[in-house]
């Protein structure tokens, strides 16, 4: 084998493993078969979490296991399932959304501001500054701010005011989404027209065209420019 | 520093020096039969090896993608003499097999029209290809739009083999499924007036696909995952199913359940059954690598198959032209399409484009593969493989200097840990396997051939014909999702189970036993296998 091989350490325990895998492929090449932590395998979907810790250093290392390449000598775990609670709630029913967030998720003003959740996030974001935003009702900011969270629970893992900062978010983002911003006219415009029946013959007769006619159609079609 | 090895610096530096040119250059649009020339030349579904004929089932005689006859010919997992159907653990109205935008979004339609609902996955709920999908939603909502112009870039997509009644709803229950996802609170990308910001996908003659920055799947799926924790609907994780229960008059109901934790069975009976169990890119169709989830391993077509149900255009595999080919670490991850929409060039070694880069996805895919494989023009890294230069910073120059960030940070992040800044330089790009076109024949109602069983999504099959178009798919799941939930409620009105039964599995193996075949392997397979053979010798039992 040519191939340079590294030590690494899973739960505690060393394995030889080739240089440059990611944590998932490495742990698949000593021979674990994935049934949990293990998900979309592109950074998606938050079900390989990992923390780990490289030897001499106190800082404890965050990372998706298949976006994550291995640095040799890492010390590392999985964390393929936190205890998150899901509070229950129906959008329809919000009328004071500040009131409703603080009813819904109390413990979000038990925020001490640590910044711990920063530190856990995989992807970068700060959990703490949405959350923030979110206490002081801007929910353009909070929503902007966790947008691109995949709610792998690691900010929860390690929040010292034990909140759930990605449900948190979910639930602004979706008020935001639903409530705050203005409505799609355009959208709306275009289902009215189709409730009325805009184009109920005008489909139906351009689905039953032979196939001769509309192959001419389709390579005589006028694109839109970029 | 980049990212890129030296050895193919100088290539970047090629594609440079010819962005002002290419900027000016219009390539002319394939016509349909020089499209269809380019495909049976260089398309993978065109390659001897890469289906056989399944010589058992409703398809039997037809040639089907390889690994999928290895499943469909292969032995269930269980005995049906061992399993006791009569002691059931779940007894439902609607069982919902799978647990992606198509499942959910069924489970969620059938819980409003007051059915006894639950839905099992096998993985976690969400774990699928609909959290993956970055580009967004095809639907024809703008005023240059209609929704005869969407239907006819589909059928056209499709190679005009899709069942025309099943785009027809599709299209027209496309502006109602955006709607019903901005309702539910999802972040679409908006102007500042709040309409819906449109972009462009391969095949589509305008701006129609609405998206959520890079992420609209994850977008999707977090919310109508998080309005079904809402509605309090039972759902089973780590159990999927692995076939599906019959009764003594052949119609639907129920299925066999697994504990992927506890190794047990879990006897499900309900009056109707929709599967939304995904596709087939964990098998690796033609050795391809997958933009699929782990649990890709078309499941939900062999449980169907043995059920009796028929599938369509099971020959033909979306191959999407922008898979990650550097790093290695990101091999066959999916770059959106949403790149090329954007602007973004697709280039060769010599700096050259060689393909409109909105022709449809199979038509870019043969392109890429003619320009590297047969002319010889592919960048080629160290160490292996070759691709072509997917031209990024186009984007920001086309548009504006902070569109990228806008629009694709998750890119940006995903490539920045490898040294690469795709602002300032290319993405080395090559085929990867992605979407199923076919699956299991269903019609307009979301019903298969089975009485009872109904599919939704990319298991199913005759909505996409033998091509998708880019933002159809995250479309069609919604749209068949809710459309199988609302019928299979209606279907309830009527349904009555008699005793469950796997006598068709019997039946089935005594088939295989009949036609002389014994491959050894059990079906559906659940999970892919990774592990080496080296590692495997050393397992003594």
């Amino acid at each position: 084998m040519d191939e340079q091989l590294v030590p690494i350490y899973v739960m505690g325990k060393h394995y030889q493993v080739p240089e440059g895998l990611t944590i998932m492929t490495a742990m698949e090449w000593v021979g674990y078969k994935y049934v949990r932590g293990c998900g979309c395998r592109g950074g998606f979907c938050g079900a390989c979490s990992t923390v780990y810790r490289l030897p001499g250093q106190h800082k404890l290392m965050v990372g998706l296991a298949c976006q994550t390449t291995i640095t040799p000598t890492m010390h590392l775990m999985q964390i393929p399932f936190f205890p998150n609670p899901k509070k229950i709630y129906d959008l329809e029913k919000v009328e004071n959304p500040v009131q409703a967030l603080l009813d819904i998720f109390p413990e979000i003003t038990k925020c001490v501001g640590c910044g711990a959740c920063a530190k856990a996030c995989p992807n970068n974001l700060r959990p703490i500054d949405y959350v923030a935003a979110a206490l002081r009702g801007d929910w353009e900011k909070a929503a902007e701010l966790s947008f691109d969270c995949i709610m792998c629970g690691l900010c929860a893992s390690r929040c010292t005011g034990e909140l759930v900062p990605h449900n948190i978010a979910l639930f602004v983002r979706r008020y935001y989404s639903k409530v705050v911003r203005p409505k799609p006219q355009q959208l709306l415009n275009r289902n009215q027209e189709i409730r009325e029946g805009k184009f109920d013959t005008s489909l139906s007769d351009f689905a039953k065209l032979d196939e001769a006619k509309l192959r001419k159609m389709y390579d005589e079609r006028d694109f839109e420019k970029i | 520093m980049s990212g890129y090895p030296a050895s193919i610096q100088e290539s970047i530096k090629k594609l440079e020096r010819t962005r002002t040119l290419r900027l000016t250059q219009e390539i002319p649009r394939l016509s349909f039969a020089e499209r269809e020339q380019l495909l049976k030349a260089c398309h993978p579904d065109y390659r001897v090896d890469s289906i056989k004929e399944v010589r058992v089932g409703a398809n039997q005689g037809e040639k089907l993608t390889n690994n999928l006859v290895d499943l469909l010919e292969a032995k269930s997992r269980i005995d049906p003499d061992r399993v006791d159907l009569t002691q059931i653990d779940f007894d439902v109205d609607v069982l919902v097999i799978g647990g992606g935008g198509g499942g959910i979004s069924a489970a969620l339609v059938a819980h409003e029209n007051n059915a006894k609902v639950l839905l099992v996955t096998k993985l976690r709920l969400g774990d699928s290809n609909t959290i993956m999908a970055e580009g967004g939603i095809a639907a024809a909502t703008q005023a240059n739009d209609t929704l005869e112009r969407h239907f006819m870039d589909t059928i056209g997509g499709g190679r005009f083999q899709n069942k025309r009644d099943l785009v027809e709803v599709l299209v027209h229950d496309a502006p109602f499924t955006v709607e019903w996802l901005k309702d539910l609170g999802c972040m679409f990308d908006t102007h500042a007036n709040g309409d819906l910001v449109v972009s462009f996908a391969g095949g589509h003659q305008r701006k129609r696909v609405h998206s959520c920055k890079d992420l609209s799947g994850m977008e999707f799926l977090r919310v109508v995952r998080d309005e079904l924790y809402n509605k309090e609907i039972p759902i089973l994780e780590f159990s999927p199913a692995v076939e599906i229960l019959l009764d003594e008059k052949g119609q639907c109901a129920g299925a066999v359940l697994f504990n992927l934790e506890t190794e047990t069975y879990i006897i499900v009976r309900a009056k109707a059954v929709i599967l939304a169990t995904g596709g087939i890119g964990r098998l690796h169709p033609n050795g391809f690598p997958t933009t699929n989830h782990y649990g890709a391993t078309a499941d939900g077509l062999v449980m169907a198959y043995r059920a009796g149900a028929n599938l369509l255009h099971m020959d033909t595999i979306q191959f999407h032209p922008t898979g990650a080919m550097w790093p290695d670490q990101m091999l066959g991850q999916l770059i959106t399409e949403a790149c090329r929409g954007n602007g973004a060039h697709l280039v060769n070694k010599n700096g050259d484009r060689f393909i409109n880069e909105l022709e449809t996805r199979d038509t870019v895919s043969s392109a890429i593969l003619r320009e590297v494989l047969d002319r010889g023009n592919g960048v080629k890294p160290p160490a292996k493989g070759e691709g072509v230069w997917l031209d990024t910073p186009l984007i920001n120059i086309r548009g504006d200097v902070g569109k990228l960030d806008r629009m694709f940070a998750g890119i940006i992040h995903r490539f920045h840990q490898y040294g690469i800044d795709v602002r300032k330089e290319p993405i080395l790009v090559f085929p990867t396997q992605h979407y199923q076109n076919g699956g299991v024949e269903i019609d307009p109602q979301g019903r298969t051939s089975v009485p009872g069983l109904y599919a939704a999504g990319e298991c199913s099959g005759g909505v996409q014909g033998r091509n998708r178009l880019g933002g159809n798919s995250l479309l069609d799941i919604f749209v068949f999702g809710r459309r199988s939930g609302k019928n299979a409620v209606d279907y309830l009105q009527t349904a009555k189970v008699g005793t469950l039964t796997l006598q068709h599995v019997r039946e089935y193996h005594h088939q295989l036993d009949f036609v002389g075949i014994a491959n050894n392997m059990q079906s559906p397979l659940l999970l892919p296998d990774y592990i080496r053979d080296e590692v495997k010798q050393r397992r003594y039992n």
